[in-house]
């Protein structure tokens, strides 16, 4: 018997399951994926919002400038990268410039901090590769960027190494309501609980509803995008917003926190939950779009390109708090864009409710700091060859393109829910994220995977399921 | 750390054959900087013969050919570093690199030679629509896989690009138990060599679909299946040709990019066409000091020619070391034009180039009944008619010192003109 069950290991969920970790309790999360952070968590525009965007009153307003204060301290407390490089929504000689005042006279009354005009002389100076068109941008100084891949991976390590369990490959088929709680029928597995969130993404419709009567509705909404590059990373220092027009809310050309450059997102309603792929069309459309703001973007520079999915839910607004109908069931849904940006305080306000209702006293063991991996790119020669010395596995170059170690692969392996799949891998360390896309690395991977993840290597996934890389020995196929 | 006088990038075909050329003509300390386990690059993996015809005039598999090269090195004792990479190249030729044995170390040379090879455009770069699972690999990967670790990587198998590893591993899964169901190519013409497409597809009855390209990607966790399409003159898809193939494979022999990214932190000039090194006859780059060869330089499809164009740079980087400053002269830029792609060299040094100079290039389309022209200023100076030249097919132009000595000359040019 759990005292808290979180659906889905998320953003959301593991922030959630952090701030829940403070708290004495059992917790679990369960994910039907291989990996925490494989939803939408992972295919997004690793933003931190500044907050003037959501309407004044919303929940998404609430917590995007909550969770984005909150953001600079948690990214050392939990060893994740975290830019501040602020945010320009740009406005063209064609468009109004009194939407941009009203974008800035909602921020201000969202409580975002240093909102300003700037116009085109300076602006120009910021930011020099701005399309012709631009005449004048709100500046957003609190605009942040993250690595939402370390971001959910710490949350989710942090909550493990305070005592929260965590069971992947599990899809939940059913919840009943019993006499003390829930139970959840998960393939062969049940799980007990007092209480559940509902953390589920895209499924989180589907998870709401097997409980309660106010049914949600949740509708995939597609964002395509275009990695580019490093060479070309710095090309905008600021993320570029566009203002909202007839064509939808437009793409942003951002830098992240890694050096590449980014294009997205598309915008676009499918039905298909699963229905993470690019289309020709939509990559096509990128490129159109990302030149209403930013000049001659240097698409061709493109590494690879990909697709996430925001859930959004007809009421338009974050779903949060327990279900009317469903005692201590918690929902965290409809969790689209702001959604990064609000994890951190969903997560703070969720586990409060919920220590609260359970009556659940907090935990003095609790440690809120995590190390990440060691980054030896991040040291000097003489540091870095007293790291090799003590452990020869940091001089083995393994991913060229990034410059990935042995000893970063080998520690993103066993860690706290270490990797076990070569996106795993890919998403704890950038090995294969570079321009060659583990072309060559994949299979030095795959030994790492075997000796240290305990897997043969034909069970080595590129990310769970049926999706082996080699399906035996030449000729026995 | 021992000092080295010349330092060359990379132990593949390009640095061996550098290296020994270089110790030749007299460079003693030299030291061969290996990111792989071995010596001899990608060859390692080519275990299909053909290598070495013009070399040997034999043929050879790559791992015989790299053989050859690999003794005599250790015979030379020439020195080299394995699973050691290399950070940076700075310009004035301290070169940083990294091992598990020596941590990371910098040796100041008085020359380097670039001789990284390549990497295969990957399906980011190629920006394939679709899903992104498992059973997406360059055909390179699907090689090292199979042909290394003995793993096959697919069952049923697409590929898309005609480069010769695609062909070469059109053939190697179909061996291995594979089937491979089509070869589709976005251009009207392979780019391959010719003999590969008989040996590799006709021999094994695989169908090669000209301007085709894929239009999808199924599969989450592995592929289901792809789908192609015809392409207009513009490349783009046109509706309604739409052809799935179920498969669990995608290969990619889509073109190979140089790999560069060391050069540029050494401050070297690149060709936007070529995104290789610019360089002159010694295959010198725009950094006194610093050459290129190989695949680095720009993307060969005989290994033959790598070994005769590293032989060069070892011997000029030995002429380097030996005098310090190639003193400057009169500098001819070689400009291509009318369908000649490219050139390398790019430029000759008049009074210094040797009595003959070989030129590659690449014509950038299929042309029948033409013939390369070469001028000096207005001057023809040479004219080889072919029946056909492909992009596939790299071609050669051999300057004569001789015809270049008219102080009024002030270019070269290599064109394609239509014969009779």
């Amino acid at each position: 018997m759990y005292d808290v069950v979180i659906i889905g290991a998320g953003v959301v969920g593991s922030a959630i399951a952090r701030e829940l970790a403070r708290y004495n309790g059992s917790v679990c999360v369960i994910d039907k994926e291989e990996d925490v952070c494989s939803g939408t968590s992972k295919a997004n525009s690793a933003i931190v919002h500044a907050g003037f965007d959501a309407y004044p009153g919303s929940l998404k307003a609430k917590f995007n400038v909550e969770g984005s204060k909150m953001m600079e301290d948690l990214s050392r407390e939990l060893d994740f990268p975290y830019q501040r490089n602020g945010s320009l929504i740009v406005c063209t000689k064609d468009q109004d410039r009194s939407v941009l005042e009203q974008l800035m006279a909602q921020g201000v009354e969202n409580g975002v901090e240093g909102l300003r005009i700037v116009e085109e002389e300076e602006l120009r100076s910021m930011e020099p590769n701005l399309a012709e068109d631009v005449t004048c941008a709100l500046f957003a100084p609190t605009g942040a960027i993250v690595c939402p891949f370390h971001m959910t991976i710490a949350f989710a390590e942090n909550a493990a190494d305070n005592g929260v369990e965590f069971f992947l490959n599990t899809k939940v088929d059913c919840i009943e309501k019993t006499k003390d709680g829930y139970r959840i029928l998960a393939g062969d597995q049940v799980y007990e609980s007092r209480a559940v969130v509902n953390a589920a993404g895209v499924y989180a419709d589907v998870i709401n509803n097997m409980v309660s009567e106010k049914k949600l509705h949740i509708t995939p909404r597609r964002g395509q995008y275009e990695l580019l590059d490093k060479a070309v990373g710095d090309y905008v220092t600021h993320t570029i917003f566009q203002l909202p027009t007839k064509m939808g809310k437009g793409v942003l050309v951002t830098p992240t926190v890694h050096g590449n450059l980014l294009v997205g997102p598309t915008a676009e309603d499918i039905e298909n939950k699963e229905g993470t792929n690019t289309t020709g069309e939509g990559l096509e459309l990128l490129g159109k779009m990302a030149s209403l703001s930013v000049k001659d973007v240097p698409l061709r520079q493109v590494i690879t390109s990909f697709a996430g999915l925001r859930a959004h839910e007809d009421g338009n607004d974050f779903v949060i708090g327990e279900a009317e109908d469903a005692k201590n069931f918690f929902n965290a849904a409809g969790i689209e864009s702001p959604g990064l940006s609000s994890a951190p305080a969903i997560g703070v306000f969720l586990a409060k409710e919920i220590a609260d209702k359970l009556s659940l006293g907090e935990k003095k063991e609790f440690n809120g700091t995590r190390k990440g991996i060691l980054n030896p790119n991040a040291l000097n020669m003489e540091e870095r060859n007293q790291l090799i010395q003590k452990n020869p596995s940091y001089g083995q170059i393994v991913c060229r393109c990034e410059t990935v170690t042995e000893g970063e692969i080998i520690d993103a392996i066993t860690r706290t829910l270490g990797a076990r799949s070569l996106d795993g891998v890919k998403r704890r360390t950038r090995a294969g994220m570079g321009r060659c896309q583990a072309g060559f690395c994949s299979p030095r991977v795959m030994e790492l995977l075997e000796k240290h993840a305990d897997l043969s290597v034909y069970e080595v996934t590129k990310c769970g399921g049926e999706g082996v890389i080699v399906y035996g020995r030449n000729k026995e196929i | 750390m021992k000092q080295y006088e010349l330092v060359i990038v990379g132990g593949g075909p390009a640095g061996l054959a550098a290296a020994l050329s270089a110790r030749e003509n007299g460079v003693q300390d030299i030291l061969i900087l290996e990111r792989d386990n071995k010596l001899g690059g990608i060859l390692n993996q080519c275990i299909h013969n053909g290598f070495g015809l013009h070399t040997f005039k034999e043929e050879l598999t790559g791992p015989e050919y790299a053989a050859r090269f690999i003794e005599r090195v250790k015979e030379q004792g020439i020195d080299y570093k394995l699973n050691t990479m290399v950070m940076d190249i700075r310009e004035d030729k301290v070169v940083t690199a990294m091992n598990a044995t020596d941590g990371m170390f910098t040796i100041p040379a008085k020359a380097v030679i670039l001789a990284m090879g390549c990497r295969e455009r990957s399906r980011g770069a190629l920006n394939l629509p679709g899903y992104r699972p498992a059973g997406i690999f360059s055909a390179g990967t699907a090689q090292r896989l199979v042909n290394i670790e003995g793993k096959m990587p697919g069952r049923r198998v697409v590929i898309l690009g005609s480069g010769d590893i695609g062909l070469i591993m059109a053939r190697r899964m179909t061996l291995e138990g594979a089937k491979v169901e089509v070869v589709a190519e976005l251009m009207p013409y392979s780019g391959g060599l010719k003999r590969n497409i008989v040996q590799c597809l006709d021999d094994f009855g695989i169908p090669l679909k000209l301007s085709h390209t894929v239009v999808d990607i199924e599969g989450k966790d592995r592929v289901k299946a792809v789908t192609i399409a015809k392409v207009g003159p513009d490349r783009k898809p046109i509706e309604g040709t739409e052809e799935r193939y179920e498969c669990d494979t995608l290969l990619l022999s889509c073109g190979l990019i140089p790999e560069n990214e060391l050069s540029k932190s050494g401050g070297v000039t690149l060709s936007p066409v070529t995104n290789g090194p610019v360089v002159n006859d010694a295959l010198e780059t725009n950094v006194e000091g610093i050459f290129a060869c190989g695949n680095v330089l720009h993307v060969h499809d005989l290994v033959d020619f790598v070994s005769q164009e590293a032989a060069n740079a070892g011997e000029y980087a030995a002429e380097y070391i030996r005098n310090g400053k190639t003193a400057a002269g009169r500098v001819l830029p070689v400009r291509a034009v009318d369908g000649v792609r490219y050139t390398v060299p790019s430029m000759v040094r008049v009074e210094q180039m040797q009595d003959t100079v070989t030129v590659r290039l690449r014509v950038g389309d299929v042309y029948q009944d033409c013939a390369i022209v070469t001028y000096a200023g207005d001057k023809e100076i040479g004219r080889r008619k072919k029946k056909v030249f492909a992009p596939g097919e790299m071609e050669q132009v051999i300057l004569r010192k001789a015809d270049l000595m008219d102080a009024d000359i002030s270019e070269l040019t290599i064109r394609i003109e239509k014969e009779g």
